[in-house]
């Protein structure tokens, strides 16, 4: 995973509340089996009309906000499937954070573990950063200090998970880390043979 | 100290404590299907890794798979790919696997009870949020993300913070023409679809430990929809009932063991929940969704509300957009919406239960000629041999029903069933999000009853005076 220490991008302004994961990346999209290019479909409702046009001027494709790696949400972003898709999509359009009042718990994990930040602010701070989005002025997010700069101006402070920031900072494979637990898991594994068998066939 | 039984699970699976409620917490069982599976299998072969257990791990295909014509060739290529890539995983990883071809083959969450996989207290992960469904055992059970499967598969546990808990109640007996959809469509109205969002929800009540495991199961599923990470039901004689004999059941001396280990689960007396929230029956009346979240619940004898009438002027925002998007008016009454299609299936509301409520409609009526589509999809292989041992299929063809082969279907459309731009859906499902069942199809949420109600008529309808 790719490390995450700071960002500084002019944030995409997407306000919208209770985003689900279908309108980040459509069902129709998960017919793939590598993590890559989801990056074109993403937002697919938002960026195509109902005939599949690409509608130039939408918000993800219009100039800054095409290169922008912050990208400024609503409530409940991220909400509905499990679908990793999702992040593999906003991060492919180049994303590295995501800042909104909530996130759904399934796809901020899904994020922590692909290099990408979800940043909970209120709803107050979120209205600045819209605001500082549609000036097409840049913030910072730093994930080692918690926090979020508008350049000489205000700077806001936000908590995130101390395991994920753990291997955000240092862009750990989890797997690799849980393995070093391995003597663990295997006394768990005996103890609970014990205790369920019938949960062990073999 | 008192425990809810969340707390309860959770402790019997911690591996490792890593502070601030972060653990490393033991999995015991994992189901997988085709469609988040390939980049884990992907990871595991990138990074030279195995299966940790190979017997807590079971796959079937299920997203992709068509409902009908199974003997042809699949129309979808890119279909086709995940489904063989599903093959060539459990093949090269010695899985489990119930192929396309098995009488027992069908929706992940409806085959894992259905095999006795799902079991009080034990930890179950899938690459789908709907795992949730599994909950209503009085597991922990819970959807993840592939690199969450690729890491189950790896190590056999997940480094995980532990939930709040939260308690619904619903209290009183299920009101005529209701189901369980009805209560969890009332449960989701009242929290909203991030009310549930940090939390694990017990679910509890004299009308819950009313409802058979098949309707638990459906109030369970959707669970996500109110954010909630899971939904639980604390295990009981109808549950031990459902299990036993199953061809995963703890079997001979191992059954009165795994009985009294079951039984040491449910909440301790005054134990502490971080919330609770309680519906009574007046609550619970035939519920359907207006717009694209399932929040978006009315009676189905309201009228379709004015943006305006919401108070946070962002839910304004949304409300506008999605009727937009349904192309409805607010001020209509629900039962003037007419549909255009009308599917009972997915992991909600696909089981024997769900069909038998879903028959009982037809009373020897047909549908109406101004439905295009009115597609009865099984949950699984035994789910649609059931039905047919009891002419359940007759009873829907008669009425001018398809009677198709188990799969997710039209819930998500990845397989070939799918609704057209513009078209209104009574659609048994969980989502009714922009899209979710055919690029610009317009979902309505309905139990079983209310799909089969609307199918006859044309229009939604009241099923208490039908």
């Amino acid at each position: 995973m790719k490390a995450f220490k700071t960002v500084t991008s002019i944030p995409t302004p997407f306000p919208r509340v209770n985003v689900d994961t279908d309108v980040i990346i459509q069902g129709q999209f998960l017919k793939t089996i590598k993590r890559t290019g989801l990056g074109v479909h993403a937002f697919n409702s938002i960026r195509y009309d109902r005939e599949g046009n690409h509608i130039p001027d939408n918000i993800f494709d219009r100039v800054p906000y095409n290169s922008a790696s912050i990208l400024v949400a609503g409530d409940n972003f991220g909400c509905g499937s499990s679908r990793e898709h999702a992040p593999w999509a906003i991060g492919d359009m180049g994303y590295r954070c995501v800042i909104a009042p909530s996130f759904a718990d399934i796809f901020a994990g899904n994020c922590a573990k692909n290099g990408i930040v979800t940043v909970c602010l209120p709803q107050e701070q979120i209205d600045i950063l819209v605001a500082e989005g549609q000036a097409e002025r840049e913030i910072t997010v730093d994930l080692e200090e918690k926090t979020v700069t508008i350049e000489g101006d205000k700077q806001f402070s936000f908590d995130y998970n101390a395991v994920h920031r753990h291997m955000l900072l240092n862009g750990l494979d989890e797997i690799g880390q849980t393995l070093q637990s391995d003597a663990a898991i295997t006394a768990y594994e005996n103890e609970r043979r014990l205790v369920t068998p019938w949960l062990f066939s073999e | 100290m008192t425990q809810t039984m969340y707390d309860k699970i959770w402790h019997h699976h911690v591996v490792e404590e890593r502070g601030d409620g972060v653990a490393l917490l033991y999995i015991d069982r994992q189901i997988i299907h085709e469609v988040t599976s390939p980049q884990a299998f992907e990871g595991l072969r990138l990074a030279n890794r195995k299966l940790r257990r190979r017997d807590a791990n079971i796959a079937v295909p299920d997203h992709n798979v068509p409902t009908k014509n199974r003997h042809l060739p699949n129309p979808d290529p890119s279909s086709k790919e995940q489904l063989e890539t599903l093959e060539q995983n459990v093949d090269a990883f010695d899985v489990n696997y119930i192929p396309m071809d098995d009488i027992r083959q069908g929706i992940v969450h409806v085959v894992g009870p259905e095999q006795g996989i799902t079991q009080p207290g034990i930890t179950m992960v899938c690459g789908d949020s709907h795992t949730s469904t599994n909950g209503a055992f009085g597991a922990l059970a819970f959807g993840i993300g592939t690199s969450e499967i690729e890491h189950a598969f790896a190590t056999q546990t997940l480094v995980l913070k532990k939930s709040k808990s939260m308690r619904v109640k619903i209290e009183g007996t299920l009101p005529f023409g209701c189901s369980a959809k009805d209560m969890a469509l009332a449960v989701i109205g009242k929290l909203g679809t991030a009310g549930g969002t940090g939390y694990v929800i017990e679910y509890a009540g004299s009308m819950v430990e009313g409802l058979s495991m098949e309707g638990r199961m459906t109030l369970c599923n959707m669970s996500i929809e109110a954010g909630a990470r899971a939904g639980m039901v604390a295990p009981d004689e109808t549950t031990f009932n459902y299990i036993k004999g199953r061809p995963f059941a703890p079997k001979g001396g191992q059954w009165n063991a795994a009985v009294a280990y079951w039984k040491s689960l449910v909440s301790d007396e005054g134990a502490n929940f971080d919330k609770e929230v309680t519906l009574t029956q007046d609550d619970i009346v035939p519920l359907v969704t207006w717009g694209t979240s399932p929040e978006d619940v009315i009676p189905v004898t309201a009228e379709i509300p004015a943006p305006s009438s919401f108070a946070d002027p962002n839910k304004q925002v949304a409300a506008e957009a999605s009727l937009d998007y349904m192309g409805l008016a607010a001020g209509t009454p629900m039962q003037e919406v007419s549909v255009d299609r009308v599917f009972v299936g997915s992991c909600t509301n696909s089981r024997i239960e769900d069909l038998r409520q879903a028959a009982a409609m037809i009373k020897g009526r047909k549908i109406s000629e101004s439905v295009k589509e009115a597609i009865i999809v099984p949950g699984s292989g035994l789910v649609k041999h059931m039905a047919e041992e009891e002419g359940l299929d007759k009873l829907f063809i008669e009425a001018g029903f398809e009677w198709r082969e188990p799969g997710c279907s039209m819930c998500l459309a990845m397989n070939p069933d799918k609704a057209g731009p513009g078209e209104h859906v009574a659609s048994t499902s969980n989502r009714n999000f922009v899209s979710r069942q055919g690029p610009g199809a317009r979902t309505h949420l309905v139990s079983p009853a209310m799909a089969v109600g609307a199918a006859i008529a044309g229009h939604f309808v009241d099923v208490r005076n039908y």
